[in-house]
């Protein structure tokens, strides 16, 4: 029995390898992720352990805002400089430092733009001279306060060299130093990780990274000789007390080692998903093949139960070579994962620079996921056939039993019920309040749909079908090609469905997205009377800002009515993390904004003052004159009373703190600025005064309010752009569906080809005939996908009613665009096909059996 | 031998015609210089046991196959050595084919079946003429049916009528009645007979089944690749004397 069952595998090579591709490719993505994540991370291990290398010991104070990794920067407390002193006293320790260390030090390149970052921190610090770790490449340490020292990274990026006069942006607003040296690491290293590194004189340090003369965000310990740093760890402790946090450099390592798991992880989710995609649409086409090969053994399969074959065997038969293919597909997959993934590593390293990348490794679980995903799928998809199978009876051996064309009824109902199920659940997840499995309930409702969806597909193939290939009708070759699409509703529902789920996946994301969009700048043109904003592109980790100063400046140009900045922080209200703004000027934010207040008044607020949105004082139960307590990142708990409310729609944000507290803000500096202009100016007067101004404000421009909605909605087509090289890996499984589909046509229909040349059918006739064919079928799945799509997206959009996403945006230039496509992959798809059938010999054709 | 028809213009002619399969010894001959003309207006059958070249011959004849040497000619279009293109041409206008499997396509109706050659030119049917062929082939009340919802009788007539509607120079018929009970396979071959004597069409037909060969104006024998020997107006019996006879020379050799 095995042995038939290889036989027959081997006989069908072809059209295995097309399915198996499916499953190769999702294997591939699975193991991918597996060895990019392994081997980033051990890249980072080693370059955590060789920056806490010097460190026995660290002592920092206690965060006054505990931050995730994946929810921002963490903004370090200060430590007094007599922290030093006590550290240095106690027994055991060789040498204690005080260390200036902070995120946020922006060097200006030599073309005038700010150094990017795309995820390492940017780090602003005290020079301490060189030890066994940083080494001078060039120049000298900075002994002014107009002198600094960058690493090579630095160097490298913005085009520096030593004698250089060079812009850095700090907690302060942009100033020139003299770049006297450029350092490195030992072991040739250019950075630690990608980190960019500017290293000031101390008070510069502490003045510019810290915000205040005298203080350091962490002391780096060596321990004496014959004192452990376990043992140095715990003296340091007690004998500072508590407020301070002191670990050994081992458990830093591992600590910060961990926290970029975390962030890797996001890296492995996407490509975990690309891989979810591919196997998902792969099960559709391996099940179309497994029933195409059932179907065409089914003369075989009924011999071998005439002569004493079980059902159980004939099941058998089928998983068995299911299972072999998917050994097949995991073996190829994993290989091929193991190349995509060291390539991604190695395009990672070169993206972010300075990280020496650890060699490649295959951990355990690439190898044991690419083989139960590869096996676990394709056995999935072949078990449908595998039961058609064994309900061939003994019988059809002797007849010539046509396969009839059986009901769709079953299929139908059972479509409903699943895509009902579907339905629900993802109602659930989008207007239910379901919590933490939101996210879980709304996949798997879109996953169950789309399977109700495709069972339903062979139903909705008739009609629709028909109706598409009639816009091909005007030829012979194309009426042919419509009616032969028609033929066998099940396969031609099924290829499409494959097309259907990535094309219902991109449209649905674009139409949250346009929508999301749309309402946004709807809002915007509704709500901000502000003609002129002033703010940046966010790239990297750190929000883009600029010198507050240019407000004031701004609100003194000649037709300027108001000029307001917004600044934006995490703080803790009440014991609770929240997002919150500031503003320098309460009153002339709200004239530039044109808003008013809903209770109470939009003055300028007073340093204990706040202002909060209705939406956010409703759902925290606070009303006017309520007092709250916030910290901030760098300053102490302090009590606000709540003096304005205002209607979210008409101010930024949810709360607005006075200009006071933007001093203890982590980044102490304005994100936007609105300016209004007077009855009677013009933007085109005002607009390059603005410009002007923000000069030396590298991050950010100023530009017209329509220029600024389209920067901030900008991350919306990115968000697109990734969906749709989703949908480009999705379309290329679904090709292979669709040249498979349409290969087993040509065979199936070998005699009528032959037919159709004997009575003068022409070679690119034949083609077109077949062309049509898988025109039809792609189109037909993109429409469904479209539909399908489109309708999920709206079911979001409208759930998504509450958040601010109020218009619905169909995009049908894309949608449109997206069936075009569909087409164009039809005429790809049907391209080999199409060459087999016009070169059939007409003879053997003719009386193929 | 050379056969040739007595008189009138020449629809089909091969000259000389070799067909060889393999090389070596594996070589097998399927036609061995046959030289052979099919009048226009005449229904002709092929006839000879199994494997004796009836069928290639057929098809060398219609351009469905290339000879190994020699020369086939429809009317006066020289069939050796035309492209694709051109054979298709000659195919789709000058020749007309019946099939033992009928062949039709179970997606078209049967009035689209009949109109597929024309279609495939891009030709209208000559009304007077369809209606012609319907009434002949009398299937005037089942156009709108589809070959699966036919019998065998009626499909193979959809079939010749689908041969007849391009009034083509020669039409091929490949055991035409092979499939057939004795019954509809006389229906089918009177039909062709009178389309030959009403119509003037010029028939060439396969068969192994005397009976099939009586219908016919005149019978060509093959034996072993080459043409053996010839009957002018056959009856069951003649023709089935003259196999006997071909069998027992085929013994002797």
């Amino acid at each position: 029995m095995l042995r038939a069952t290889l036989k027959s595998l081997l006989a069908r090579k072809l059209r295995l390898i097309l399915s198996g591709l499916a499953v190769v490719l999702g294997v591939m993505f699975v193991s991918g992720a597996f060895v990019v994540t392994d081997t980033l991370s051990r890249s980072f291990d080693a370059v955590f352990a060789t920056a806490y290398s010097q460190t026995d010991v660290a002592v920092s104070a206690q965060p006054k805002i505990a931050v995730d990794e994946m929810e921002g920067e963490q903004v370090a407390t200060p430590l007094p400089a007599d922290v030093v002193a006590r550290t240095r006293a106690v027994d055991g320790v060789a040498e204690a430092t005080g260390l200036v260390s902070a995120d946020g030090a922006r060097v200006v390149g030599s073309d005038g733009k700010v150094l990017n970052s795309f995820g390492p921190p940017r780090l602003g610090g005290n020079w301490t001279g060189t030890d066994d770790l940083l080494e001078l490449r060039a120049g000298r340490g900075p002994q002014a306060a107009d002198e600094i020292v960058v690493n090579q990274t630095v160097a490298d990026g913005a085009g520096l060299a030593v004698g250089d006069r060079v812009g850095v942006l700090t907690l302060e607003p942009k100033k020139d130093f003299t770049l006297v040296g450029i350092f490195g690491y030992s072991g040739g290293r250019d950075s630690l990780g990608g980190v960019q590194e500017v290293l000031f004189t101390e008070p510069v340090a502490q003045r510019l990274m810290l915000g205040r003369a005298g203080v350091y965000s962490e002391i780096s310990v060596r321990a004496a000789d014959g004192v452990t740093p376990e043992q140095l760890r715990d003296r340091v402790g007690s004998a500072l007390g508590a407020g301070y946090v002191v670990k050994t450099g081992d458990q830093l390592a591992e600590e910060n080692a961990a926290d970029l798991q975390e962030g890797l992880g996001f890296f492995n989710n996407i490509l975990l998903g690309f891989a979810g995609v591919a196997l998902f649409v792969g099960i559709f086409l391996i099940l179309n093949t497994f029933s195409i090969i059932v179907a065409q053994r089914t003369r075989e399969l009924a011999l071998m139960r005439a002569i004493g074959g079980s059902r159980g065997q004939m099941i058998g038969s089928v998983l068995v070579e299911a299972v072999v293919i998917g050994l097949v597909a995991a073996v190829l997959g994993l290989a091929a994962g193991v190349g995509a993934g060291a390539g991604l590593a190695y395009l990672f390293t070169s993206f972010a620079g300075g990280l020496d990348l650890a060699p490649i490794g295959v951990p355990p679980a690439a190898v044991l996921s690419a083989f139960v995903v590869g096996v676990l799928v394709t056995v999935v998809a072949a078990v449908l056939p595998a039961l058609r199978a064994a309900r061939i009876p003994p019988v059809a051996a002797m007849q010539d039993v046509a396969t009839p064309d059986r009901p769709l009824t079953r299929l139908t109902v059972a479509g409903a019920v699943i895509g009902a199920a579907g339905a629900a659940t993802l109602g659930v997840g989008l207007y239910g309040d379901s919590g933490g499995a939101t996210l879980t309930l709304i996949l798997s409702g879109v996953l169950v749909s789309f399977i109700g969806i495709a069972l339903l597909t062979p139903l909705v193939s008739r009609p629709v079908v028909s109706a598409l290939g009639r816009l091909f009708s005007w030829s012979l070759p194309g009426r042919l090609g419509r009616l032969n699409s028609g033929r066998n509703p099940r396969r031609t529902a099924i290829t499409a469905a494959a097309l259907m789920v990535g094309i219902a996946l991109v449209t649905g994301v674009t139409v949250v997205m346009d929508s999301a969009k749309s309402s946004l700048a709807q809002q915007a043109e509704d709500n901000v009377k502000a003609q002129i904003v002033i703010g940046g592109e966010q790239n990297g980790p750190r929000p883009p800002t600029f010198d507050p100063e240019v407000l004031r400046r701004a609100a003194a140009i000649p037709g300027v009515r108001a000029a307001a900045g917004v600044w934006n922080d995490q703080v803790v209200i009440d014991g609770e993390r929240a997002w919150v703004n500031a503003t320098d000027d309460l009153a002339r934010l709200a004239d530039a904004y044109g808003a008013t207040a809903a209770s109470g008044t939009l003055a300028t607020l007073r340093p204990d003052q706040v202002a909060v949105s209705t939406e956010e004082a409703t759902e925290r139960g606070w009303a006017l004159g309520d007092r709250l307590t916030v910290q901030t990142a760098r300053g102490d708990p302090r009590p606000y009373t709540i003096v304005a409310t205002y209607d979210p729609a008409t101010l930024p944000g949810s709360m607005l703190l006075p200009a006071a507290a933007t001093a203890e803000f982590g980044i102490p500096q304005p994100l936007t600025g609105f300016v209004r202009l007077a009855d009677g100016a013009t933007v085109d007067q005002v607009l390059p005064r603005v410009k002007a101004l923000v000069a030396d404000s590298p991050e950010v421009s100023a530009m017209d309010r329509s220029a600024f909605v389209a920067q901030q909605t900008g991350d919306f087509d990115t968000i697109i752009t990734m969906v749709q090289i989703l949908l480009a890996l999705a379309i290329l499984i679904a090709v292979l569906g669709v040249v498979n589909t349409l290969a087993l046509s040509v065979l199936e229909r070998t005699r009528e080809l032959g037919l159709l040349r004997a009575v003068g059918l022409g070679r690119a006739q034949t083609m077109r005939m077949v062309t049509v064919e898988a025109v039809v079928i792609s189109v037909f799945g993109a429409l469904l996908g479209v539909v399908v799509g489109a309708g999920m997206g709206a079911a979001v959009v409208r759930a998504l009613d509450g958040e601010g996403i109020t218009d619905l945006v169909l995009p049908w230039q894309r949608m449109a665009t997206y069936l075009v496509l569909a087409g164009l992959v039809g005429v790809i798809a049907a391209i080999l096909p199409a060459i087999r059938a016009a070169r059939l010999n007409v003879l053997a054709a003719i009386s193929h059996e | 031998m050379t056969a040739t028809d007595a008189g009138g213009a020449v629809a089909a002619r091969a000259s000389n015609v070799w067909k060889v399969y393999g090389t070596g010894e594996a070589q097998v001959v399927a036609l061995r210089d046959v030289s052979v003309e099919f009048g226009s207006g005449r229904f002709t059958a092929i006839m000879g046991p199994s494997g004796s070249g009836k069928s290639t011959l057929m098809h060398c004849l219609a351009g469905l196959d290339a000879v190994s040497r020699g020369q086939v000619h429809v009317g006066d279009t020289q069939v050796t050595g035309l492209g694709d293109k051109a054979l298709t041409r000659l195919r789709r206008d000058r020749v007309g084919f019946i099939f033992q499997q009928f062949n039709l396509l179970p997606t078209l109706s049967a009035q689209e079946n009949i109109r597929l050659p024309l279609d495939i030119a891009g030709r209208k049917p000559d009304p007077q003429w369809w209606d012609t062929v319907i009434a002949t082939v009398g299937l005037t009340d089942r156009l709108a049916h589809r070959p699966s919802q036919l019998s065998g009788g009626q499909q193979q007539r959809v079939a010749c009528a689908r041969a007849l509607i391009g009034r083509p120079d020669v039409i091929f018929a490949d055991e035409p009645t092979g499939n057939l009970d004795s019954r509809s396979g006389a229906e089918v071959l009177s039909f062709l007979r009178s389309s030959v004597r009403e119509h003037g069409q010029t028939i060439v037909m396969v068969t192994h089944d005397p009976v099939a060969a009586a219908y016919a104006d005149r019978v060509v024998f093959l034996a072993d690749g080459e043409i053996v020997t010839e009957l002018s107006d056959p009856t069951a019996e003649t023709v089935l004397d003259t196999m006997k006879k071909l069998d027992s020379t085929e013994l002797v050799h």
